[in-house]
């Protein structure tokens, strides 16, 4: 990436200090990978192997059949995880980028006072709005629904969506979309033909943005869609963990169902997520 | 294409100053309200109605709830002023709510920024591997709060877990009873909160150190800078805007913690691992008193708006210099 200054000259003190930040890096490596070991290797244990007292010891072989109890008993969930986020990620990045295009390329009096108070929205804690929107789902029979909670992500999805294609717009210069205009391209025109086509980095960012924190969503799952059956993996899992019949293989097992989908795009996509995060600050 | 990649994260355009606010280009235009100007305001206006009426009315609607009798399953609109807020405010499950709120917002804060931070300089030392460790420490960021919390769970066990990890070292002194601490048991559940969230800070202060430029560094170099001092009067500075951004989104996190409570230990004995969040929900959900659940609600979003607004004046701010 960025040419750095040139290596310092060998010396003893430079041998150390490069050993000590390799050390503290690999032992920040080994602490962020702890928690993760501890789940596999516990999930990979039949139960009567899941003694307290060798925890950190791996598994005399490989058990799956812990996965196969936890998939039984969460398997639904996990289908209706996925019938909510897919629409749901997929809606709402659609319309972050028709949001985005108009508050980057077609600005009016006041879009920017809009803006902001879109942006403020995003913060602010869900609790603020819990009871009116539970509220105003059961009033339009939306309370308990798949649907409604779609309709919820979506929502509350508007104005993160709206600013990350508002950013990526921004680097795309005015001109090309006078161009357009003079070349006879309407407001649609403009968007379907010049932006759209340039603009699958950002809807790889926001889809993968989204899909990650629709999927991970666990109080607005809560408090819609509570039913035991219908609620997402997350909530699920909770109330799987939260019962102390449930035995700790297993228990481990359904985190690691829940937490699959997001660590396999995690792992797929990230460098596309780490790339578009550093490259705004990068020169050259 | 990927030149033309600016910033997509939010956090991060706002941490480098860039434009997530009302931009600096003034362009001279005519303001013609053309037949394409009507569309797109058209387009837009399902996001508005949608933005005004799920957030800023129902925000509204909470506080209209708080000022109301409604404390049973039934619905009771009758206004009684701020009785129910000074009932909920002098209330000693309230007040503990504020002690752990500041232990664990110092916490949380202290710890993302510290190792985000480190980390970040760690890895802006040209080195070997850099992508796998970065991928490693952000790892946590895309596993969800539910699931971070099952697995600290199972880890701060008192009989097994971490502390038996420290007794086969020789280190049994420090065992712990973790988040079953009557005390300081919100601050353990803040280790595995910043163990999800460092890594993201992490990305945010890598951001920012690549954007400080080579010749700077070089020339405090020439002028016989150490590498502490140029941390200390170059680097820090720099990235104070990074800082700020760190502290809002970690402290907006914390106001609003959830998740991670609810699966690890609930409100904890004596309400020693209770925040507002998981208050409320039990307010609204199990005790059906919705207008004190509301109070909540609203004290929630009147903290999240002592810390948001300041900073979004003074990004703003810096924008227009």
């Amino acid at each position: 990436m960025t040419q750095t200054t040139r290596a310092k000259p060998f010396s003893l003190q430079n041998l150390f200090s490069r050993f000590a930040i390799y050390a503290v890096l690999i032992a920040f490596a080994l602490y962020f990978l702890m928690p993760i070991y501890v789940l596999v290797i516990t999930a990979l244990k039949p139960y009567a192997d899941v003694s307290v007292a060798r925890m950190w010891e791996l598994p005399q072989g490989l058990y799956f059949e812990s996965f196969v109890v936890a998939w039984s008993k969460v398997a639904p969930n996990f289908r209706n995880s996925i019938l909510i986020t897919v629409p749901a990620a997929i809606i709402s990045s659609f319309i972050g980028s028709i949001n985005g295009y108009i508050f980057s390329k077609w600005r009016f009096r006041g879009s920017n006072i809009l803006f902001l108070l879109f942006l403020v929205g995003m913060f602010l804690p869900y609790q603020g709005v819990l009871i009116p929107m539970v509220l105003t789902l059961r009033s339009v029979g939306l309370y308990g629904k798949v649907v409604g909670l779609i309709f919820i992500h979506c929502v509350f999805g508007i104005p993160i969506t709206a600013l990350m294609f508002r950013s990526y717009y921004q680097g795309i210069p005015d001109e090309l979309v006078d161009a357009g205009k003079i070349d006879g391209c309407g407001f649609f025109g403009i968007y379907r033909y010049i932006l759209l086509p340039i603009a699958a980095p950002a809807f790889a960012v926001v889809l993968l943005w989204q899909f990650t924190s629709i999927w991970n969503d666990f109080i607005i799952g809560l408090v819609v869609l509570s039913n035991p059956t219908l609620a997402p993996v997350t909530v699920a899992v909770q109330n799987l963990t939260g019962s102390f019949t449930t035995e700790w293989n297993v228990q481990m097992a359904a985190a690691l169902i829940a937490a699959l989908p997001t660590i396999v795009v995690y792992l797929a996509l990230g460098k596309l997520f780490m790339r578009g995060l550093l490259a705004g600050s990068v020169k050259g | 294409m990927d030149s033309t990649w600016k910033v997509e994260s939010i956090f991060l355009s706002m941490a480098i100053g860039q434009t997530s606010l009302p931009a600096t280009v003034h362009r001279v235009r005519k303001p013609r309200i053309n037949r394409d100007m009507l569309l797109a305001i058209l387009v837009i206006t399902p996001s508005i109605i949608a933005v005004a009426v799920f957030i800023y009315s129902f925000i509204a609607w909470t506080f209209w709830i708080s000022t109301v009798n409604w404390n049973t399953s039934v619905i009771d609109y009758t206004f009684v002023g701020l009785k129910n807020w000074t009932r909920m405010l002098s209330s000693s499950r309230f007040q503990i709510d504020l002690r752990n709120l500041a232990l664990y917002a110092g916490g949380f804060m202290l710890q993302c920024i510290v190792i985000g931070f480190l980390l970040a300089s760690l890895l802006d030392q040209r080195i070997k591997g850099e992508s796998v460790f970065r991928t490693i420490f952000i790892f946590p960021f895309a596993i969800s709060a539910v699931v971070t919390g099952v697995a600290w769970r199972w880890l701060m066990r008192p009989e097994t877990g971490i502390n038996l990890l420290f007794e086969s070292v020789g280190l049994g002194f420090l065992r712990s009873k973790w988040f079953a601490d009557p005390t300081w048991g919100i601050l353990f559940i803040t280790i595995a909160a910043s163990w999800q969230f460092s890594g993201y800070v992490m990305a945010l202060y890598l951001a920012g150190l690549r954007g400080i430029s080579n010749e700077i560094k070089e020339a405090a170099q020439i002028d016989g800078c150490n590498s502490w001092n140029l941390h200390r009067h170059i680097i820090i500075p720099m990235v104070a805007p990074v800082t700020l951004t760190a502290i809002v989104l970690t402290g907006m996190a914390s106001i609003r913690v959830f998740d991670i409570v609810t699966v690890m230990s609930g409100s904890g004995q004596a309400f020693s691992t209770d925040m507002f969040a998981f208050h409320m929900f039990e307010q609204m959900f199990t005790a059906s008193r919705f207008s004190l659940s509301a109070v909540i609600g609203a004290f929630m979003i009147i903290l999240s708006a002592f810390l948001l607004v300041p900073y979004l004046i003074s990004v703003r701010r810096e924008s227009e210099q």
